[in-house]
């Protein structure tokens, strides 16, 4: 059995990727799967843990998870093309319209 | 005990103040000096109707309206005292109030603020007879304060000058001075005898024993006491506000600066005598400062040449006299000099006022002379009052000052020391008083304001003027006599001038000895062995002699004046010029309000300017929320810039306080 350890570093090395490209990237795509990124990096943390501790609540919590990002995937597509349709850019340091 | 609602008295004033004050600008001239006569005159009538059936009274006739404050024992009530020494303090206040009421009608009708004046007036009215009736000191000092703000008000009635502005500043300010010593002097009779009711505080003061051996309770109360009435009559060393008070319309300083708020002191230490009899070191102390005030006031009085300022040192130095009266512990003469004063300085005040009215606002007397042809009434009227404070039998002022001379030898606490500064007082008050006269009223007219116009001929082409004098303004050319509405009072006061001491000191003495010697025969032996017995009337031939001596005193003042401001008017320069430094140092007043302004008001407005306006409020205070305020607004101008708008750079913030959080909890967790 692989031990606990692997998945942990593995979903810490998920998020950190994923943090990395929301900082450092510019494309809001990019940015967009950053963030699923790091949602599946916390996902397999619990599913490590619900299978460690023979819990279910954890797996519960990964669906939970998915549901809301499906939906956020809907909602942040949306955004993402109303933006370009009105920007006509995908650079988030574009997309500060509201601080000018 | 029959209700003779005493508490009407000064509410009767009040009421006029009130309806005067509120509603006197819509009224014309005639109704507000109606109203202002009807209610002041009324108090007065009241004041005769008392005084009419005062000897059914049983004496002293305490009617209690309400009650003030209660604290545990202590109270204090709303409270009216009558006794014969309230009773002489109710005619003189009411009578020569009201008389300077109607001369005011006359004098006032020109100026501004006309219902302003007589509010004023009656409000003054009101403080002056609640302090003259008041049954407890706590009251009395309602009243002290009252009439200290009526003075204010009224000294700086003309506000619109500055000169008149500040010098209602200074009276009060001065005033306050005295105020805080007479306060003190309540707050240890209420820890001391826990009561400020004069039955009460008389009572437990009578039953203790003299401090003659040291200083004491009593002789603390009794000097505290002497300050607050050193500040309100003007005495040395706070008697600077009253020549400035002069800024105020001469009415004013006819009715509060001489006849009556000034001798609210004298009143005051005569009221509290069974304070004074027990504690001779501050009965010392009050005639010295009496004989040293009517001494150097007198000599100031005799270098002035602005003939309200001549008045006021007169009255300043008058009331030296009563205070050496009150000093030797003859109160009686004191009181009795007060009445005679008030009527005769009033008289003086009112007839200067209406010099000054007829020669159109000048108040040099230099610029005078010869005006007894142009207006014989007020000249007539001055002559009976400057003979009066002048001390000329058969005069008021003869009687009342001789007494006080008489005592001031005679008495137990008295010395030859007060009698010789009293006479020599005597003669410079006779020198000044005459010099005033003869610079007025004789010689040639040496004003410029006639000879413009050529109004003067025109007066004296028409000699009814003075017979049936039109109402005239001020400021205008012309040397005319007053109206009859002032020369009523002048010539009512002038009567009383020439009888108002024939009662004689003896009767007066016996009629006010109830309340004064009340101690007396309250424990007898007790006071027998503190103050001897007064003198057997084998010392009647030195009282002769005295008395010879003070009219002599008053004669030679008169024929001074006569020889150096009618005989020889170019020998007053001379003898300045002999005198030289001297004479400077006279005529600048002895610069006392030069030193009282380096050593107290300089330093004050110094320390205020430098340590408590610049030093604390502006630098510390101030200082203290500005910073805080700046510090704020930098603060926040440095934190502004997190707010970039930028999506990356928040997302950066989240990310580093996670990692600061997550950092945080992954320290506490391994510890």
């Amino acid at each position: 059995m692989v031990p606990l350890s692997y998945y942990l570093v593995l979903s810490g090395i998920l998020f950190a990727c994923g943090v990395t490209g929301f900082l450092i990237k510019r494309n809001i795509i990019t940015v967009f799967m950053s963030i699923e990124l790091m949602l599946n990096g916390v996902n397999l943390s619990f599913v490590a843990f619900a299978a460690q501790w023979h819990a279910l609540s954890g797996q519960v919590f990964v669906f939970f998870v998915m549901v809301v990002a499906a939906a956020e995937a809907a909602v942040g597509l949306g955004i993402i093309i109303a933006v370009y349709r009105t920007r006509e850019t995908l650079n988030v340091d574009r997309v500060n319209l509201l601080k000018l | 005990m029959p209700n003779l609602y005493l508490w009407l008295i000064p509410v009767l004033p009040l009421v006029g103040a009130t309806i005067n004050g509120l509603f006197g600008k819509r009224f014309s001239r005639q109704t507000v000096s109606a109203i202002a006569l009807g209610f002041c005159g009324a108090a007065f009538v009241m004041a005769l109707w008392i005084a009419a059936q005062f000897s059914s009274l049983a004496l002293p006739h305490v009617e209690k309206l309400a009650q003030w404050i209660r604290a545990g024992d202590f109270q204090v009530d709303f409270a009216f005292y009558l006794d014969q020494l309230s009773l002489i303090m109710l005619l003189v206040v009411t009578g020569v109030g009201f008389l300077i009421h109607i001369y005011s009608v006359g004098y006032i009708w020109e100026e501004g603020g006309f219902y302003r004046f007589f509010c004023y007036l009656n409000l003054f009215m009101f403080f002056m007879l609640t302090l003259v009736l008041a049954s407890n000191y706590l009251l009395m000092f309602v009243g002290w304060e009252g009439v200290g703000l009526a003075s204010y008000l009224l000294v700086g009635f003309w506000f619109t000058k500055d000169s008149a502005a500040s010098a209602g500043k200074k009276a009060f300010i001065v005033n306050r001075i005295g105020d805080f010593g007479f306060l003190i002097a309540l707050f240890l009779m209420i820890k001391h005898f826990g009561s400020v009711n004069f039955a009460q505080v008389f009572r437990i003061v009578g039953s203790m024993p003299g401090e003659t051996a040291g200083a004491g309770l009593l002789t603390a109360i009794g000097l505290l006491l002497m300050v607050g009435a050193a500040g309100k009559s003007a005495q040395i060393p706070l008697y600077v506000w009253l020549p400035d008070a002069m800024e105020g319309p001469t009415p004013v300083s006819a009715l509060i600066h001489a006849a009556t708020m000034v001798t609210a002191g004298v009143y005051m230490v005569a009221r509290s005598h069974v304070v004074f009899d027990r504690a001779p070191q501050a009965l010392m102390v009050v005639a010295i400062i009496g004989t040293l005030t009517a001494l150097f006031a007198a000599t100031i009085g005799v270098c002035q040449t602005d003939i309200k300022k001549v008045l006021a040192y007169s009255t300043i130095s008058q009331l030296g006299y009563m205070f050496m009266a009150c000093g030797v512990a003859a109160y009686s003469a004191g009181i009795f000099h007060l009445m005679t004063h008030a009527f005769f300085k009033g008289l003086l005040f009112l007839a200067a006022g209406s010099v000054i009215h007829s020669v159109g606002g000048e108040q040099d007397m230099r610029k005078m002379g010869g005006l007894r042809h142009y207006i014989p009434w007020t000249f007539w009227t001055m002559t009976a009052a400057t003979f009066a404070i002048s001390g000329f039998p058969p005069f008021a002022g003869f009687f009342s000052k001789d007494a006080i001379l008489w005592k001031a030898f005679s008495s137990p606490y008295g010395s030859w020391v007060y009698w010789a500064i009293g006479v020599f007082t005597a003669f410079l008050t006779s020198f000044y008083m005459f010099r005033l006269w003869f610079l007025t009223f004789f010689g040639e007219y040496r004003g410029e304001a006639t000879t413009d116009h050529g109004a003067a001929q025109l007066h004296l082409a028409n000699p009814s003027g003075a017979g049936t004098p039109a109402p005239h303004g001020h400021g205008h050319g012309g040397i005319h006599e007053s109206p009859t509405i002032m020369l009523i009072p002048l010539v009512i006061l002038a009567l009383l001038s020439v009888c108002g001491g024939w009662v004689g000191s003896e009767r007066f003495d016996k009629f006010l000895s109830p309340v004064l010697h009340a101690s007396v025969t309250a424990n007898a032996q007790e006071e027998a062995a503190a103050t001897p017995a007064p003198e057997p009337q084998e010392q009647s031939g030195s009282e002769t002699l005295l008395t010879g001596i003070s009219v002599l005193a008053a004669a030679s003042g008169l024929f001074l004046a006569w020889l150096l401001y009618q005989r020889r008017p170019q020998l007053p320069q001379e003898i300045a010029h002999a005198l030289g430094s001297f004479y400077e140092t006279v005529v600048h007043k002895y610069y006392v309000d030069e030193i009282y302004a380096a050593v107290f008001v300089k330093p004050l407005i110094d320390g205020s300017t430098r340590i408590l306006w610049q030093g604390f409020d502006r630098d510390v205070i101030d200082a203290t929320l500005d910073n805080s305020a700046e510090g704020a607004r930098e603060v926040s101008d440095a934190m502004r810039h997190m707010q970039s708008g930028n999506l990356r750079s928040y997302a950066g913030w989240i990310a580093a306080g996670a990692a600061v959080v997550i950092a945080y909890m992954v320290w506490t967790g391994t510890r």
